[in-house]
């Protein structure tokens, strides 16, 4: 999957101004920025919810356009799990399913996230870091060749963190191709092979870890990114 | 569509305000049959009812069902389906259960009473068929509306003021300026502009079923002496059909450009 020179404004208010991504098979790209950098927004375009100005968002080479077929490959996890609060999970679960008519594997991710307590109630009963886990579920249930993760930490505790890392480590070995955005920096490090800043609506690096640590001589990423912010503020 | 259609239908099944709806229409339908003697007249005064009810209805559940459901419309937006067979789906969803409570709440005491052996079985289904296209009509106007407006108050505000223009504003100012000009032949006029009001178009549609000279107004009168009853029937017909499909082709271009 691949993003060229994307571009999308609310109003007169830029968003996006020429971003440039390529998101490889068997590798986790990271993006990072500050609130407010065009990252939601990015992933959103990606899935065709948000339609761009300008640019071209291609998948295996071929314009992504307002077509909807391609979506079938992607499993999604948005930053605000919003779900129809009348429904008990299991109904949500079978409902996605239904609609997206592919094969599913739901058994094991709920035993890995101890879900099956939670599977006969109703979505508006369960605190955030359970919304959270059945987030994950419907994102990772099928298998899918990208995934797309708004945030997918937050509100998860220390096991699930854990568990969580071990899952997109197994996907990612599978071959997939996995963006996600996260404020979280040492999972940054640990997991990710390419990380793409963004700052305010343009690439701002992009490289491995080790390169974002180079560019301005820091010991740690957090130091890195810090300096990055910093150094914007003061232009 | 079908599947979208399916969860949102079974999903609006489940909730009491389309049976506190239901349950509105068999207390009415019911009262009025029972308290006056003739089902004739029983009929005219669904007819009034429906014709303020069905319109405000369709306009605010479109409203409260679409911003309700902003969760689910995200959740499916990242689903492989069409934007258009989501939009579609849920206006369906809506707009069939709303007309299936009406039909049963109207159709069940009218049956109970004797509807179908009291001659006036056609009258009856032209009730039926207007309440059921103003339904259809209006819960596609507020889905155009609460797309339109990302607040919902504003969306509301909207779609309130649309049903009050169209119920009693357009009929105030039509016959202002029918006294105004009253000098001029206004028929064509009348007929026309009553083309644009699709409560006035049912309100045509019934009289000229129903036969009622002295409801039928001005327009009704000049739709019978211009097109005559069995045309002037197709022709309402037609036009509320367009009052359908205009609207939702209408949402539909809407949720196509729509950021979510």
């Amino acid at each position: 999957m691949k993003i060229i020179d994307l571009h999308k404004a609310y109003g007169r208010f830029g968003v996006l101004k020429g971003v440039d991504l390529e998101l490889k098979d068997r590798a986790i790209t990271a993006v990072l920025g500050p609130n407010g950098s065009g990252k939601t927004t990015l992933i959103k375009c990606l899935l065709g919810m948000v339609i761009g100005q300008k640019g071209d968002i291609l998948y295996h080479g071929e314009p992504v356009g307002r077509g909807w077929a391609y979506r079938s490959d992607i499993g999604y996890l948005p930053q605000i799990a919003r779900f129809p609060e009348n429904l008990k999970v299991k109904e949500l679960v079978a409902m996605i399913r239904d609609i997206r008519n592919q094969p599913a594997e739901t058994d094991a991710l709920v035993a890995l996230f101890g879900l099956d307590a939670f599977m006969n109630k109703p979505l508006r009963q369960l605190s955030g870091g359970t919304r959270q886990k059945v987030n994950i579920l419907i994102a990772f249930m099928f298998d899918s060749p990208v995934y797309i993760l708004d945030e997918p930490t937050v509100g998860l505790d220390p096991v699930a963190l854990i568990r969580f890392k071990e899952l997109l480590l197994a996907e990612k070995r599978k071959g997939k191709a996995i963006l996600m955005t996260t404020h979280i920096v040492h999972l940054v490090e640990e997991l990710a092979d390419e990380v793409v800043f963004l700052l305010e609506g343009k690439v701002y690096f992009k490289g491995d870890v080790k390169a974002l640590k180079e560019l301005n001589k820091s010991e740690s990423l957090e130091e890195a990114i810090a300096k990055i912010l910093e150094l914007e503020k003061h232009v | 569509m079908f599947k979208v259609f399916k969860y949102s239908f079974f999903d609006l099944v489940r909730s009491r305000w389309i049976y506190a709806y239901l349950l509105f229409f068999l207390l009415v339908t019911t009262g009025l049959v029972w308290s006056g003697s003739d089902l004739s007249r029983a009929l005219i005064s669904l007819m009034n009812i429906l014709l303020i009810l069905c319109p405000l209805i369709g306009t605010l559940f479109g409203a409260l069902y679409y911003y309700n459901s902003r969760e689910f419309i995200d959740l499916l937006l990242a689903l492989p389906l069409p934007r258009r067979s989501i939009f579609l789906g849920k206006y369906l969803g809506l707009a069939i259960s709303l007309s299936a409570s009406f039909l049963l709440g109207i159709g069940l005491p009218m049956v109970v009473f004797g509807v179908f052996s009291s001659g006036l079985l056609t009258n009856f289904l032209t009730l039926l068929a207007t309440g059921i296209f103003l339904t259809f009509i209006f819960t596609a106007i507020a889905f155009v509306v609460a797309l339109k407006s990302e607040n919902p108050i504003r969306g509301f505000g909207m779609a309130i003021f649309i049903w009050l223009f169209l119920s009693v504003i357009y009929d105030g100012i039509l016959l202002v300026v029918m006294m105004y000009f009253e000098s001029y032949p206004l028929d064509r006029f009348a007929l026309i502009a009553s083309l644009f009001n699709p409560v006035d178009l049912s309100r045509i549609l019934i009289m000229l079923q129903l036969d009622i000279s002295a409801l039928m107004g001005y327009t009704g009168a000049v739709f019978r002496k211009f097109l005559g009853t069995g045309t002037g029937i197709a022709v309402a017909y037609s036009a509320l059909a367009c009052w359908i499909v205009v609207p939702v082709l209408l949402f539909i271009r809407c949720a196509g450009r729509k950021d979510f």
